[in-house]
């Protein structure tokens, strides 16, 4: 293939790999966490819900990011309000003078109502736009790409662990239309009106329900291969048992020492590097014996190198930003917030994902 | 191809196979037969292994492939040669896509990249769902279902299909469907197929060998046309046939009408007396919607007491929301629904049930304790007493659960009846149901209405509704497209005619009738 029709074949309209939108979305979110700056924030969401609007297909998932963004404004509804009935202790300007209801003395630094001030409010919106907009660049990720696949593209070796996790978040639906139809039906009937008793009610058939379809699905999986044997003696089993085992002991080890200082250094870096290569080596001999094979798996081209790249961009901008010039990132709260070019651009780089991306498949509905 | 030798299992002391030995060749369609609970399902679980890995027991015996033991081969690695969907094709789905679920099983056995997709392809070009093939499986009627279930066993190119009940719960197009692909298979791609089936009538016609599960735990095996002579679940052809004296028994509808031109002038059956029309339930201009689909649009139904009147339509024709909002406890969006002068909608739980009694599609539902004495003295007084009209003789001690399907539903409805409504509702009664109780069934049906209730029943089941029913409602996209007395809907519809219309045409329905016909001229 000719450098042209590489460019060409990656831009025709399919599926992004997930791994991409997803290394896009965490890119941005880092950029959001690292700022309380309302106009960055704002950009933020209007970069995802931009790219979400370019680049979603019409499948079921990806209508669920209008979902996220009444997610994000209830955030910061909810935050407000608590500010307003909880937070008399900040100084400042007086916007509306509450009167303080008295707590007893158990309660030490809680205040109820009390005056509130501009200052408290704003502190308030500004910390609530901030998870807001994390929780829908998140959701922008949600609705680009299916979570589903996500978990297919997982290492060969977790394929187990995925499958458990498809199987479970098919269930959670499943459950709820049993309870809605147990107690449609239980209604039908007389019965246990005590409190106790219309629990069981719907308990007992909805659990037997549940159970039924587990096992007609252990069932229906088994009888299409679930679990093969894979032909791998049992030490080469046993090898890679122990070294996920210890790849994971490294890791944890490691990332502790990382976070506390005081612990001594030759336990921190080195041994998470140590854990990284055990684990890595675990799943690599997990992998090698395992004799599953992928459908259709999603091929990682350029345009996703350049997707997960924006979403680092934007990251690397934030915590440039956050580090250099901490007053902009995280604006006082008496005056105007003031943004510099950097993390505007920083914020606009995210966009750039919604030109790399191609164009997603036309799905047959 | 697979042989079962001397197999016998049982659950403790209680026997359900005993020596049975079988032979399954390539490219011939089978099926297992015999009324409910002889162990149909237990047989297929033994071939594809799930028995008794998945029920408990104890297996003895052998099963065979190419001259191979594999009796002690787990289900996952007979996977490759056997393929199984089961009663519920939606429980065991694995993925949410329909080309995903098709490539589920190749990829359990490592094929690859290429082999995968191409047969993908060729799986949805034979079963006819290429345009299905990026929707969401919870999204498809029950007959997409059936046969997508049925393409994602077919991708591993198994050499036997083993499938439980295939068509009980399609409607009679979507189940004809779903069998002209098994006989495609059967004759070009020289799968065999074994099946276990209730709906004979369906069947027979395609079947090369019939297994007879005889209730003593063997089986007879030979040729349809030889074991229905004598077998105790037979089609209404074959009633038919046997009541005429045709041998050999005609089992297609084309045989059984050549040899209708030989019967004799029959004199024709009685039309029924119209409805001197008791109004049971009137409902007006029903509108529900649910999201965006318009489940219901502007349904007009009258269920007249003292008759018995059947709700037919394809797969997610809306039959299940009419009675629920007939009911009262499905939300409707506009008009109104009057039994006497009161609209169950407004009233509360226990007076809305002592008005309209509802039956729901799955009647396990309304079961939650653990035995039936229980179940009824929390139904009410009268419980108990209905219970034993209905079905007599289910012990007190036994557990819900344990019953057989038509106990199990003859307990619901009891429970239902118990508050005494005037109107009675029933989604899909007639599943897993076999001759005998659907019969039984059609009878309890009867003497409700005899006693002044008004009965509404939806089904697949045009037999059954040629037993039971005196008028048909017929919905198509949320509408009513005929309503009327049987004979007239059934002679309009061919699509819902029972097998005795299909052979002697109308206003022929029940096999009865051509009995007491034949008895007249004899």
């Amino acid at each position: 293939m000719t450098a042209a029709t590489a460019v060409r074949a990656g831009r025709l309209p399919r599926d992004l790999h997930p791994l991409a939108w997803w290394a896009w979305a965490i890119g941005l979110a880092a950029t959001a966490s690292a700022t309380t700056n309302p106009f960055v924030l704002l950009l933020l969401v209007g970069v995802a819900a931009l790219v979400v609007t370019a680049r979603r297909s019409e499948q079921p998932w990806a209508r669920s990011f209008r979902l996220y963004l009444w997610l994000g404004l209830a955030i910061v509804v909810i935050r407000v309000v608590f500010r307003l009935i909880f937070g008399g202790s900040y100084e400042g300007t007086v916007l509306l003078d509450l009167p303080e209801i008295p707590l007893p003395d158990w309660v030490l630094g809680i205040t109820l109502l009390g005056p509130v001030t501009q200052e408290a409010l704003l502190a308030g919106l500004y910390d609530g736009m901030r998870l807001a907009a994390v929780v829908i660049c998140l959701g922008a990720a949600n609705a680009l790409a299916n979570p589903k696949r996500l978990l297919r593209s997982m290492p060969s070796a977790l394929y187990e662990i995925g499958t458990a996790l498809v199987v479970a978040v098919t269930v959670l639906p499943q459950l709820a239309d049993s309870v809605r139809r147990v107690r449609a039906a239980q209604r039908l009937r007389a019965g246990d009106e005590r409190r106790v008793g219309r629990l069981r009610r719907t308990l007992v058939p909805v659990l037997e329900d549940a159970l039924e379809r587990s096992l007609a699905l252990a069932a229906g999986m088994d009888a299409r291969g679930y679990g093969r044997s894979s032909g791998a003696s049992r030490g080469e089993r046993r090898t890679t048992g122990a070294l996920l085992l210890l790849g994971l002991c490294g890791l944890c080890v490691g990332s502790y020492a990382v976070l506390d200082a005081t612990a001594p250094r030759w336990l921190a870096l080195p041994m998470v590097v140590l854990g990284l290569v055990l684990a890595a080596a675990g799943l690599r001999s997990a992998g090698r014996r395992a004799e599953r094979t992928t459908y259709r798996p999603d091929p990682w081209r350029w345009p996703e190198t350049g997707v997960a790249l924006c979403g680092l961009a934007a990251g690397v901008s934030g915590w440039w930003v956050a580090h250099e010039t901490p007053l902009l990132a995280y604006p006082g709260l008496a005056s105007v917030p003031q943004v510099s070019a950097v993390a505007l651009a920083g914020a606009l780089i995210g966009l750039a994902a919604a030109a790399l991306a191609p164009p997603p498949r036309v799905v047959l509905a | 191809m697979i042989e079962l030798r001397g197999i016998t299992f049982a659950y403790d002391d209680h026997r359900i196979l005993d020596g049975v030995d079988l032979d399954l060749d390539e490219g011939e369609l089978v099926l297992v037969s015999g009324p409910t609970g002889v162990g149909k399902s237990t047989l297929l679980g033994v071939v594809t292994g799930l028995v008794p890995r998945f029920s408990g027991g104890v297996l003895g015996g052998d099963v065979l492939l190419d001259g191979v033991s594999i009796v002690r081969t787990p289900p996952r690695e007979r996977a490759h040669a056997i393929g199984y969907v089961g009663q519920d094709p939606a429980a065991g789905f694995v993925t949410d896509t329909v080309e995903d679920e098709l490539a589920y099983g190749m990829e359990q056995l490592g094929l690859p990249a290429e082999t995968m997709r191409r047969r993908v392809e060729e799986t949805l070009d034979l079963l006819g769902i290429a345009e299905l093939r990026d929707r969401d499986l919870r999204t498809l009627s029950g007959g997409q279902q059936q046969r997508v279930a049925i393409g994602a066993v077919l991708t591993m190119h198994p050499r036997l299909l083993v499938l439980d009940e295939p068509t009980s719960a399609l409607d009679p197009t979507a189940a004809e469907e779903v069998l002209a692909t098994l006989t495609r298979l059967v004759h070009d791609l020289g799968v065999s197929v074994l099946l276990a089936e209730h709906r004979l009538e369906r069947v027979v016609p395609f079947a090369d060998r019939m297994c007879l599960l005889t209730g003593d735990g063997r089986v007879a095996v030979g040729e349809p046309a030889q074991l229905l002579a004598t077998s105790p679940v037979v089609p209404p052809i074959v009633e038919l046939g046997r009541a005429a004296g045709w041998s050999p028994l005609p089992l297609s509808v084309r045989d059984a009408r050549r040899r209708a031109r030989e019967l004799p002038a029959l004199a024709l059956p009685e039309p029924a007396t119209e409805p001197t029309a008791a109004p049971g339930l009137v409902a007006t201009g029903v509108t529900v919607v649910h999201g965006r689909t318009v489940a219901l649009r502007e349904v007009d139904v009258r269920v007249p007491a003292g008759r018995v009147t059947a709700l037919m339509g394809r797969n997610g024709s809306g039959k299940s929301s009419l009675l629920w909002s007939l009911q009262g406890t499905g939300r409707r969006q506009a008009g109104t629904v009057q039994v006497g002068e009161l609209d169950p909608a407004r009233l509360e739980a226990a007076d809305r049930r002592a008005l309209v009694g509802l039956l729901p599609q799955t009647a396990g539902d309304l079961l939650y304790l653990e035995t039936v004495a229980e179940e009824c003295a929390a139904g009410g007084p009268a419980t108990r007493r209905i219970l034993d009209r209905l079905v007599p003789g289910i012990p007190d001690d036994g557990h819900p659960r344990d019953l057989s399907e038509g106990q199990r539903l003859a307990l619901a409805l009891a429970l239902v009846l118990a508050a005494r409504p005037r109107v009675v509702l029933l989604d899909e009664p007639t599943r897993g149901l076999d001759y005998a109780a659907k019969r039984v069934l059609a009878t309890i049906l009867r003497d409700l209405a005899a006693n002044g209730h008004a009965v509404l029943v939806a089904t697949h089941d045009v037999e059954f509704v040629a037993q039971a029913a005196d008028d048909v409602v017929v919905l198509a996209e949320g509408e009513v497209v005929s309503s009327g007395p049987v004979r007239r809907v059934v002679a309009e519809s061919p699509a819902f005619a029972p097998q005795v219309t299909k052979v002697l045409g109308s206003p022929w329905l029940r096999v009865d009738e051509v009995v007491a016909a034949l008895d007249g001229v004899r």
